[in-house]
C-alpha cells in the first residue's frame, strides 16, 4: 500500500468542519487565490478605514440541520451568528443582508417561521435588515433552506481588539457555560432521549461586547480589552487554540472552572464527546488584563447570557501557541484544534 | 455528577497517585488494553501525575485501528454500489485504506450514514426497502452483542435488505499472540473494563495462570484506574500474578450471561487478521447457521483481499506497545489528524491521536 496522496481530489465534509482541514483550505486555496492585507488576517470579520471611521464587515452562512431546535431555529442562528462576528471585532452592528436559498417544497408556514424567528432576533439586538436576496432551487438541490447573513458594525475610536495584543499575565474570560448548542443539534438530530432539558444558547452578544468596551472606557482603560473570540465551531479548545497559535502565547485554562449545564455534561459523557470540543452560539472568550478581569466579568454578569461569566485561566509563556488545560482530577494535559467532523451541520 | 464527579475528586487522585509513587521502586512496564483507558489516562492528564519510572504502554484495544486496510478498501467496495446503503460508526469513516476512506468514498457519491447502534441501521432498513443496508460491525465484546440482537431482531421481523460486514473482533486471543511476544517485556497489563462487563473477570485468568502476568481490570475515571495501577504495583512487589478485579461496580467473576448468549446464538468463531498482529485463530466472529445471509460478505460474494500497510508506518508495532507514536517517522509530519495515514492517527481512541491530540512529547 503506498502513502496516500495527501491533495484530496473532492472536498470532504472536514474542509468544512472548522477545524483544520478548513483552516488548510482557506490557505492553500482562498488566499492564494484572492490575497488581500485585510482577508489575510483572517478575522471573523473585517475591519476597514473608510473615512477615518472603522467599519467592521462580515458574512456568514447556515446551513443547520435540523431547521428547528430547542432554543432557536436556522433563522435566529443566521441573525446573531454575524452580529458575533461583528461584536467579536468589538464593532457595534448597524445593519444586516439577508439572503435565501430555498429548496422547492418548503412548507409556506415553516418558511413563515423562520422569518418571524429572523424578525424577532432583529428586534432583540436592534440590528435590521436592509437588504435581501431570495433564490428557490430545485427539489433535492439544497436541503430545505439555507441562509446567507452579512452585516456592517462600527468600530469605535481606540477600541484595539486583536490577538496581537494578548499579553503574559492576561486574563481568560468566557460568558458561560459551553457545549450547549452542539450537544442540543446533535440530540434533537439523532432524537436521544435526554433533549428535555437541553436548549440551544444562540443569542446576540453585541450588547454585551458594548457593556464592557463602555465601562472600559470610562475609566479611561479601553485599551485592558485584548481579544475577543465566540467559540462557536470546534467550540472552547480549538478556538484558544487558534488564539494561542496568533498570539504565540500559551493559554492555560482550569477545567474545574468552565460551566457545563448538567444535561449537557451528561450527554457528553454519555457519547464519549469532549464538551471543549462542541460548538456554541451565544458565548465569547474575552482575553485582558488581569487587573481589569473581575470588573469586566462583573459587566458581563449584569447581562443575562453573561450571568455565567466567569475567569477560566491566564495567559503564560510555559508553551508558547499551545492550550494547557489543569483537569479537574488534578492532571494537566496540551489541547489540540479539532479535526474531523464530531457534529456535521451545526450551524 | 454521580458515579463521575467522586471518581475525578482531586484529593483522592492524589493520595492514590502518591500511593503508587511509594510501592514504584525499579522501572516498571504496564500496558493498557483498551482505547478508552487511552483516551482517559490522556484526557484527564494522567501521566503528568504518574511517576516517570512507570512506563505505560496502549495496546491493540481499539477496533478501528486493528482493521486491516484490505478490509476497508473492501468496506469502500461495497459502499460505492448503487443498491447500498452503508451505516457505520462515526471513527470509521476517515480510515484510509490503499485508495481512499469512507469519506472519500461518500464525497464520490456513495450513500454511508453515521449510525450510534446497529439498530439505527436497522431502521434505515424499513425506510429504504429498495437498498440493502450494510452496516459496518467493528468492535470487540462491548458491540458483539448489540450487533447479535440487531441480526436476531431483523430476522425476527424478516427484513432482508439488512446485513452486516463482519470485522469484530475478540480480545482473549489477541491478548494470547501478544504474550507469546516475549520482546514486549510486560509488568503488568490493565485489563479492559468495558470488555469484562462482558467476558467477566475469569476471562482473563489464563494470563496470570499461563503468562505469569500480573492483571487488574480497571474502570475509565482517574481514581480507577489509578486504584487498577495500584494494585498491579503491589502484585508487581509480591512478584505474585492474579487478577484483581478493580472495577467492582461493573464487572463480574462470570460476567453477561445473557449477552454472551445472544452471541453465540448468532455468530461463530473465524481466523480474522488484525493490523500489528497478522491473522489470529478464533479472533473474528461471522453469522452462522440460519443467520448466515447477514453476511454481506456471503451474501454479495465479496473477497477481502491483504494489503500491505504504507511504508514508514508504524502502527503495528505502536498497537503492539512496541514503538511510541514519536518513534514514527511520518508522526506528525505526513501523518496527522486531519491528513491520517495510519489508523492509529485517525481514531478518538488511537494511540497516534491521542499523542498529537494532547502534545504527549511536549508536556
Amino acid at each position: 500500500m503506498k502513502i496516500p496522496d495527501k491533495t484530496h481530489k473532492q472536498i470532504t465534509l472536514d474542509h468544512g468542519s472548522g477545524g483544520s482541514a478548513s483552516s488548510e483550505l482557506i490557505e492553500s486555496l482562498f488566499l492564494e487565490y484572492l490575497t488581500d492585507p485585510v482577508l489575510n488576517r483572517m478575522e471573523d470579520a473585517a475591519v476597514l478605514n473608510v473615512r477615518g471611521k472603522k467599519l467592521a464587515f462580515s458574512t456568514d452562512s447556515f446551513v443547520v440541520d435540523p431547521i428547528f431546535f430547542p432554543g432557536g431555529s436556522i433563522g435566529e442562528l443566521a441573525i446573531n451568528g454575524t452580529i458575533n462576528d461583528l461584536a467579536m471585532q468589538g464593532a457595534r452592528p448597524v445593519c444586516l443582508s439577508l439572503g435565501l436559498i430555498i429548496e422547492e417544497g418548503l412548507g409556506f408556514k415553516d418558511l413563515e417561521r423562520i422569518i418571524r424567528d429572523i424578525a424577532h432576533a432583529c428586534r432583540k439586538a436592534e440590528v435590521p435588515v436592509v437588504t435581501g436576496d431570495t433564490k428557490v432551487v430545485p427539489r433535492g438541490k439544497a436541503d430545505r433552506i439555507f441562509i446567507n447573513t452579512s452585516g456592517i458594525g462600527i468600530v469605535e475610536e481606540g477600541t484595539d481588539i486583536s490577538p496581537a495584543r494578548i499579553r503574559k499575565g492576561d486574563a481568560i474570560l468566557l460568558s458561560g457555560s459551553v457545549a450547549d448548542h452542539g450537544i442540543t443539534i446533535l440530540t434533537s438530530r439523532e432524537g436521544l432521549e435526554f433533549q428535555g432539558k437541553l436548549q440551544s444558547d444562540t443569542c446576540a452578544l453585541h450588547k454585551m461586547v458594548q457593556g464592557i468596551l463602555g465601562n472600559l472606557l470610562q475609566s479611561d482603560s479601553i485599551s485592558a480589552l485584548h481579544a475577543l473570540r465566540d467559540p462557536t465551531r470546534g467550540g472552547l479548545a480549538t478556538t484558544l487554540s487558534e488564539l494561542a497559535r496568533s498570539s504565540s502565547a500559551c493559554m492555560e485554562i482550569f477545567e474545574k472552572e468552565i460551566p457545563i449545564a448538567a444535561p449537557v455534561r451528561a450527554a457528553c459523557e454519555l457519547m464519549g464527546l469532549d464538551p471543549l470540543y462542541i460548538a456554541n452560539e451565544g458565548k465569547f472568550i474575552a482575553i485582558a488584563e488581569e487587573q481589569y478581569a473581575e470588573s469586566i466579568i462583573d459587566v458581563m454578569r449584569s447581562f443575562p447570557e453573561g450571568q455565567n461569566s466567569i475567569i477560566i485561566g491566564k495567559v503564560t509563556d510555559n508553551y508558547p501557541g499551545r492550550v494547557v488545560v489543569h483537569t479537574g482530577s488534578g492532571g494537566s494535559r496540551l489541547a489540540e484544534p479539532l479535526t474531523g467532523e464530531p457534529l456535521p451541520r451545526i450551524c | 455528577m454521580k458515579y463521575i464527579d467522586e471518581y475525578r475528586n482531586p484529593d483522592l487522585v492524589r493520595s492514590l497517585s502518591a500511593e503508587i509513587q511509594r510501592k514504584i521502586t525499579r522501572p516498571v512496564r504496564i500496558m493498557e488494553v483498551c482505547g478508552t483507558h487511552t483516551m482517559a489516562i490522556f484526557r484527564h492528564g494522567l501521566r503528568r501525575i504518574l511517576p516517570e519510572k512507570l512506563y505505560l504502554v496502549s495496546g491493540p484495544g481499539c477496533p478501528v485501528c486493528v482493521t486491516p486496510p484490505g478490509l476497508i478498501d473492501a468496506f469502500c467496495k461495497v459502499a460505492g454500489r448503487r443498491d447500498v446503503i452503508t451505516a457505520t460508526f462515526g471513527d470509521m469513516i476517515r480510515v484510509p485504506g490503499s485508495s481512499g476512506s469512507l469519506a472519500d468514498a461518500r464525497a464520490k457519491g456513495a450513500d454511508i450514514r453515521i449510525v450510534y447502534s446497529p439498530a439505527d441501521a436497522i431502521q434505515i432498513a424499513r425506510d429504504n426497502p429498495e437498498k440493502l443496508v450494510v452496516f459496518i460491525a467493528i468492535g470487540f465484546e462491548t458491540t458483539i452483542p448489540l450487533i447479535a440482537a440487531s441480526i436476531l431482531q431483523a430476522y425476527r421481523e424478516d427484513i432482508n435488505n439488512f446485513c452486516i460486514f463482519p470485522a469484530n473482533k475478540v480480545m482473549p486471543p489477541a491478548l494470547e499472540t501478544l504474550m507469546k511476544d516475549t520482546s514486549l517485556n510486560l509488568d503488568g497489563l490493565l485489563c479492559p473494563g468495558h470488555v469484562s462487563i462482558i467476558t467477566g473477570s475469569e476471562a482473563f485468568s489464563f494470563l496470570a495462570e499461563d503468562y505469569g502476568l500480573s492483571c487488574a481490570i480497571a474502570g475509565f475515571e482517574p481514581a480507577d484506574i489509578l486504584l487498577a495501577i495500584l494494585a498491579l504495583m503491589e502484585q508487581i512487589n509480591e512478584g505474585s500474578y492474579r487478577v484483581d478485579n478493580c472495577y467492582t461496580r461493573a464487572v463480574t467473576a462470570a460476567g453477561n450471561l445473557k449477552a454472551r448468549e445472544l452471541v453465540q446464538e448468532v455468530f461463530t468463531p473465524v481466523d480474522s487478521r488484525w493490523r500489528g498482529l497478522g491473522t489470529i485463530a478464533g479472533s473474528g466472529l461471522v453469522p452462522k447457521g440460519k443467520y448466515a445471509d447477514f453476511d454481506v460478505t456471503r451474501r454479495l460474494a465479496i473477497q477481502v483481499s491483504e494489503i500491505d500497510e504504507p511504508p514508514g508506518c508504524l502502527c503495528g508495532e505502536i498497537l503492539k506497545g512496541m514503538k511510541r507514536p514519536s518513534e514514527c517517522p511520518l508522526f506528525g509530519k505526513n501523518c496527522t489528524p486531519s491528513a491520517p495515514i495510519g489508523p492509529c492517527m485517525v481514531s478518538n481512541e488511537g494511540t497516534c491521536a491521542a499523542w498529537y491530540r494532547f502534545g504527549v512529547e511536549s508536556i
